[in-house]
């Protein structure tokens, strides 16, 4: 983070509380501003003004408030809000939660500076992406198409492999890019041993030269979690809209974010909403979510990936409701396929990508594309309430077409779905998606036009 | 001008001290920078004021400044095409002051100052008019004129108008009591524009989606909510219906959710036509973007600043059709602020006064006399998206809403996930207009449309019932009648009810079309049942009638008169044939 010269310094605190500092207020002290406090025995840490009034001002620190004491402790106002350098160099580099390096590195010479909360994209200068990323996996290439530009959540559940997913992603678009892309992460409350995964994937695949990553990890300060996400938002929108790059932001786990903000909050004693997380978390979120896009007549992209654990599995949990009224769909991992060994264990059904329908078609991905969509949605929906009326009353019950679904079912399942970390090209995957439909009756594909079963599908003619 | 001191700021709440005489919704400048804000309360010495921008580097001390004055809407020739931020700033004009980011301190006169406007006047030198009088019009577009309205508080003996190129600061038209008429007037958001009197509904907007014209239909000038959890279609419904319904004049707000949404309004709008004048939608259109990470308390405002435009238009006597995308976001708004405020929280956290804020808002809507010796009519139709936290519509805003709007188009889940769209849920949705529109279907729809909307519904229901049979005994052990309704039910669900908003032919359903599709349906259900008797359900699955109705959605629609009658009479043909 920038360096400031501190001019006021100041010795009012009247209280501490959790990761707040009130302090008497002074004059000249500006809502937002940065500011460090000095404990008496010379340790740094920084903060930034939450309220000024009359009377009293508070302090929210990153780092948390213990060793600091009422009385040693000196707070130096900024005079400036919080703001991130920004250059080139960052390419490559592990920094921590609050932007300083910890690879040991060395520093890095910013070319410019930039308040890390962002404004705003005006709605009529933003373009309306159109292009799609190859992820190489069939459940998001065929079923959920991720379009540059968007915002595209994994939904994931305590075990289940998000962070695999997320790395094979990463890996696979910069591959596919030829190195155009690059990749912002941003960990927030990671354990070391997801660290180590994480920067070790990085590493092998070459992948770390054209990343940036922010780590904030398990046993770092909690509040600083609320720094890292807009840090490495703020150096994705440099890259993208300063230097004309496609930017990929991983956002690893917004829950710890919220949960950091629900820290504050409760310590502000502020009316809680549901389950104690702020009013504002909607509004939070989306000044976080909304830095995603692109720009008329601009180079460069910024296209997120956030990944929020859902507690219990809980799809209606704050945190994963409010991103999903947000984000520009979801990709959900599901424990009934990891169960059985399937990967990537995307379920299909509740995963949706709304911009997909910008960045497929003709000339994009394959014409029939859609539409085969569709199908597949059709039938694995069908398909699945089948597989629950078996279970009640056996397969006997079922006629000759829907034992065809059933079984359409277990291959979409154990082949389509379970790739494994093979990618798979998009005509690849539209491949096996014929190959799987030509099993079902050509009267029961009522999703797909005449034109297209003519020319793809393969099954016995009547 | 009265002018204050801040004493606090917190977010987007900024206390004051020393501002004698300001009243609430009084409209100030903070700061040095001179942040737009309002006034919320006001407390003995203190007032509270909610900003439209970042207060990020604010200082106490800082001057507040105010002229007495509510917030003020500006209205006149000019409007439609816009988009404006929720305080009625073109974006347009930010953009040019700041670039692709929106910064803070951006001003922009909401109309075109420069612009000359050809004005034709139709009243006469020496007419008496007051409030709501028509003097004249604008063509604004090719396919409105903008009426000129006498605004509140003038009237008179016109002593001069004249027809001519003007522009917003100039006068039309002056009167004998020294008072000019300009073609732009001036309206506080929060305040309903006057009327004589609401009038009952009578006539349904035609949105061209077969679930709402047929199911569930609204009045022109009613209401109704579109409740549902993520992904399940708000959005797409309410842009379907802004692209498609037969209003005269959409506003269209974003309140709080995606840029990316309302960047996909301005490209395509532009590029598609109004089916009923050819006109590029655009021309019909007024935008309010205030996307989730734009100012809070300006979303608070976005849904007034909306609502005033649209009852402008009602007033010079056109059908409006409001969106609101998303109430919800409206009212988290207010519960920040209020939270901000450190009021009494109600249910979830929400200002107590939450009910009666919804309940205002769509009371706004109506069908009415409009002001004017003319006693000309018009409508201001409300369609409010509401997302309750995990889709769960027993929380407060849903509630609230349901209570008050008179149509419910609830999405479901799992209709959404099983990709049926629109997921209107149609068990559990409801118009309550259907009485007061059943003479204006009978009349323009078909004298048998209600009967057979009747018969739809009749095997929906009778599926659902089937459906857990069913699932305790499976399929094949039904009878064969039961089974021939199941798969009618299921045409029904999936080629009729489904409809595809981006599809280029099915989008957009006209009415005559939507009859004769269930005209088809129920035709060939009628000639099913009449076949049981002599061949086995087996072969009456085998009828290619099944495909042929599964594919008649995409009959291109000016080719409807043309092809379903035939259809519909080959249709029992074939049927016949299958028996012989
Ligand atoms: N009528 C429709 N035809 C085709 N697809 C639809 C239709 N309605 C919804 N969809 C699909 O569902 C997706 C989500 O719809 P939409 O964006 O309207 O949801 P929403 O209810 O507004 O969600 P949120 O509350 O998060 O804004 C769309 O991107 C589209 O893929
Ligand atoms: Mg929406």
């Amino acid at each position: 983070m920038s360096a400031a010269l501190y001019a006021k310094a100041h010795r009012t605190i009247t209280e501490i509380k959790g990761p707040l500092v009130f302090l008497q207020s002074v004059p000249g002290v500006r809502y937002g501003e940065r500011v460090t406090l000095v404990d008496s025995a010379g340790n740094k840490k920084s903060g930034q003004v939450l309220e000024v009034g009359e009377h009293a001002i508070v302090v929210q620190v990153f780092e948390g408030s213990d060793g600091l004491d009422k009385k040693g402790t000196t707070v130096f106002f900024s005079g400036d809000v919080v703001k991130l350098g920004l250059s080139e160099d960052m390419l490559g580099r592990v920094l921590d939660g609050s932007g300083n390096p910890r690879d040991g590195l060395g520093e890095i010479f910013p070319e410019v500076e930039r308040p890390i909360t962002g404004s705003p994209l005006n709605p009529v200068c933003r373009q309306q992406p159109f292009e799609y990323i190859e992820t190489g996996i069939s459940a998001i290439d065929l079923m959920n198409t991720l379009v540059k530009g968007q915002k595209l959540p994994i939904f994931t559940g305590a075990g289940l492999p998000a962070n695999r997913v997320a790395v094979q992603i990463a890996r696979q678009v910069i591959r596919q890019s030829k190195e155009e892309l690059i990749v912002v992460f941003a960990g927030m409350g990671i354990t070391s041993r997801e660290y180590n995964y994480f920067y070790k994937e990085f590493q092998d695949s070459g992948a770390l030269a054209n990343s940036v990553l922010f780590l904030n990890l398990a046993d770092d300060p909690t509040i600083e979690r609320i720094l890292t996400p807009r840090l490495a938002l703020t150096t994705a929108e440099y890259f993208a809209f300063d230097k004309g790059r496609d930017v990929l932001v991983i956002l690893t786990d917004m829950l710890n974010y919220a949960n950091a903000l629900r820290e504050i909050s409760s310590a502000r004693e502020e009316i809680p909403g549901r389950r104690g997380y702020p009013g504002y978390l909607y509004t939070d979120l989306a000044t976080n979510y909304e830095r995603a896009g692109i720009i008329q007549g601009q180079k460069g992209s910024v296209t997120q990936l956030p990944i929020v654990t859902m507690p219990n599995d809980d799809i209606t949990h704050p945190v994963i409701d409010l991103t999903g009224y947000i984000t520009e769909g979801q990709i959900i991992l599901s424990r009934e396929l990891d169960r059985k060994g399937f990967y990537p264990p995307i379920n299909p059904l509740p995963s949706l990508s709304r911009l997909m329908n910008l960045g497929i078609g003709k000339g994009k991905t394959r014409e029939d594309h859609r539409q085969v969509q569709d199908q597949l949605y059709a039938l694995y929906a069908q398909g699945k309430e089948l597989e629950k009326l078996t279970a009640i009353i056996g397969s006997a019950g079922l006629g000759e077409t829907e034992r065809k679904i059933v079984r359409f079912v277990e291959r979409f399942e154990s082949e389509f779905i379970n790739q494994g970390e093979i990618p798979r090209t998009i005509r690849e995957s539209l491949e096996l998606a014929w190959d799987l439909l030509s099993e079902i009756p050509r009267t029961e594909l009522r999703r797909v036009e005449d034109k297209y079963i003519d020319q793809y599908w393969r099954g016995a003619r009547p | 001008m009265i002018i204050g001191k801040i004493s606090r700021i917190s977010g987007p709440v900024v206390h004051a001290r020393g501002m004698e005489g300001i009243k609430i919704r009084d409209l100030v400048r903070v700061g040095e920078l001179g942040l737009v804000g309002e006034v919320i309360e006001v407390k003995g010495d203190y007032v509270a004021i909610q900003v439209y921008e970042e207060t990020d580097g604010l200082q106490v001390g800082e001057p507040v400044k105010s002229d007495g004055k509510p917030f003020l809407a500006e209205l006149g020739p000019g409007l439609l095409g816009m988009i404006y931020d929720g305080i009625q700033r073109p974006l347009e004009a930010i953009r040019d002051q700041t670039g692709s980011f929106i910064a803070r301190g951006a001003t922009g006169d909401p109309l075109d100052r420069t612009k000359r406007w050809h004005f034709v006047p139709t009243a006469r030198r020496g007419e008496h008019v007051s409030h709501g009088d028509v003097i004249g019009w604008v063509q604004e577009t090719p396919a409105i004129q903008h009426r000129i309205l006498v605004p509140e508080g003038v009237s008179g003996k016109i002593v001069t108008i004249a027809e001519g190129d003007y522009t917003l600061d100039e006068p039309v038209a002056e009167l004998d009591t020294g008072q000019q008429l300009f073609m732009k007037q001036l309206w506080p958001i929060r305040r309903p524009r006057p009327i004589v009197q609401k009038i009952a509904a009578g006539v349904p907007l035609i949105t061209g989606q077969r679930i709402f014209d047929v199911f569930f239909p609204v009045a022109k000038g009613g209401s109704a909510i579109v409740p549902g959890p993520f992904g399940s279609g708000k959005t797409v419904t309410q842009q379907a219906l802004a692209k498609w319904s037969d209003a005269d004049i959409v506003v269209y707000i974003g309140c709080g959710e995606r840029g990316n949404e309302m960047t996909e309004v301005l490209t395509e709008f532009p590029h598609l036509e109004d089916p009923r004048t050819g006109q590029p939608l655009m021309h019909r259109t007024v935008l309010i973007a205030n996307t989730s990470n734009m100012p809070v308390a300006a979303r608070e405002t976005s849904i007034y600043t909306g609502i005033t435009i649209a009852e402008y238009y009602r007033d010079m006597g056109y059908d409006v059709a409001l969106m609101a995308d998303s109430t919800s976001r409206w009212a988290e708004a207010l519960r920040e602020i209020s939270g901000r405020l450190e009021e009494m929280p109600g249910e979830e956290g929400y200002p107590p006064y939450l009910a009666s804020r919804i309940a205002e808002f769509y009371e706004r809507a109506g069908r009415v006399i409009c002001l004017g010796r003319d006693k000309r009519s018009g409508s201001v139709t409300v369609i409010g998206a509401v997302s309750p936290p995990g889709g769960d519509f027993s929380e407060p805003v849903t509630q609230n809403s349901l209570r008050i709007a008179g149509a419910f188009w609830g999405l479901d889940a799992r209709l959404a996930y099983s990709r049926h769209f629109p997921a209107i849920n149609w068990l559990t949705s409801y118009s309550l207009y259907l009485d007061a529109l059943q003479d204006w279907y009978t009349q323009n729809a078909g004298p048998d449309f209600l009967e057979m909307r009747r018969e739809l519904l009749e095997i929906l229901q009778k599926e659902e019932e089937l459906k857990k049979i069913v699932q305790l005994v499976g399929r094949e052990s039904l009878s064969e009648p039961d089974k021939l309704l199941l798969d009618i039910a299921r045409t029904i669900r999936d080629d009729f009810l489904r409809q595809n908003a981006f599809h280029e032919i099915d989008a957009y359903c006209p009415l005559k079309k939507q009859y004769y599709m269930m005209k088809a349906i129920l035709m060939f259900y009628k000639a099913c049942q009449d076949m049981l008797s002599q061949i086995s359900y087996e072969e009456i699955r085998k009828l290619p009638g099944w495909e042929h109705l599964s594919k008649m959605r995409y009959t291109p629609n000016d080719q409807t008169e043309s092809f379903f009658p035939k259809f519909i009479e080959e249709l029992s043909a074939v049927s016949q044939e299958a028996v012989a």
